[in-house]
């Protein structure tokens, strides 16, 4: 708590001081987290239109497959594998492994060229089928 | 052995929960199993030749698919249950708000899963 006629700035302040990218991982693990309920229930929408009549999941499936929709599905084909790929480093921290700075920046880059990769061929995989 | 604890913390009756790491493990637990799940989600999704009516419907009731998508609905949103509650408890302030946004996303959760694996279950049963 800071005093009423103390000015002084707050270290780290948040408007001047750069996150490392350790940093940037861990709330976007958050961040992704929360998308990734959104998308379940978006998942839960389409079965349950599914089990509906063809009318109510022609609807649902408009949307889905609307240029808007797509570039949604590819976000969360991106927040669902960077959560996975993050999780799986932090279940590594859970045993005591890999927690030097030098181990996490390494695991940060592969986490993220894993997600990134796993969604690029993810969206191959769906545009050959 | 003696009882360490002071009368006084007896009388309040505030000692352990006795639940102590059960969160982190099951949060722990539910992300082991969502991994293969998530990768077959995605993958099989995306290798469906088509989103229409009929090839969906066609998928979900095929028993393998069935019973991958009833665990997915189950374990994802018991983990994401499990994440949002811990978002809540870290960011919003005022005991009355957080128990109620915890309150809500738990019944969010259970109601969306609930209605997830009852309609896998109509596809693969009822047609």
């Amino acid at each position: 708590m800071s005093r009423p006629h103390d000015t002084r700035p707050l270290s780290p302040h948040l408007m001047h001081y750069k996150f490392p990218l350790t940093a940037m991982l861990s709330i976007g693990h958050r961040a992704c987290g929360i998308v990734n309920s959104a998308a379940i229930v978006l998942l839960v929408i389409v079965v349950a239109s599914a089990a509906g009549t063809p009318e109510g999941y022609g609807f649902a499936a408009a949307l889905v497959d609307s240029w808007f929709g797509k570039l949604v599905l590819f976000g969360f084909t991106l927040t669902l594998y960077y959560h996975l790929c993050n999780g799986v480093r932090h279940l590594f921290w859970d045993v005591g492994r890999g927690l030097e700075v030098a181990m996490a920046m390494k695991s940060a880059y592969v986490c993220l060229a894993a997600a990134l990769a796993l969604s690029v061929i993810t969206w191959i995989v769906a545009a050959a089928a | 052995m003696r009882n360490l604890r002071t009368p006084l913390s007896e009388v309040k009756g505030l000692g352990s929960a006795k639940e102590g790491t059960g969160h982190f493990w099951s949060q722990r637990l539910t992300a082991i199993a969502l991994v293969p799940l998530v990768l077959w989600l995605c993958f099989s999704v995306a290798a469906l030749p088509g989103m229409d009516y009929l090839s969906v419907r066609e998928w979900l009731s095929s028993p393998f698919t069935s019973i991958m998508m009833v665990l997915f609905i189950a374990v994802a949103f018991y983990h994401a249950r499990l994440g949002l509650q811990s978002i809540i408890e870290d960011y919003v302030g005022g005991h009355g708000g957080r128990t109620l946004a915890v309150i809500g996303v738990t019944f969010a959760g259970a109601v969306l899963a609930v209605v997830g694996v009852f309609s896998v279950l109509r596809i693969a049963f009822a047609g």
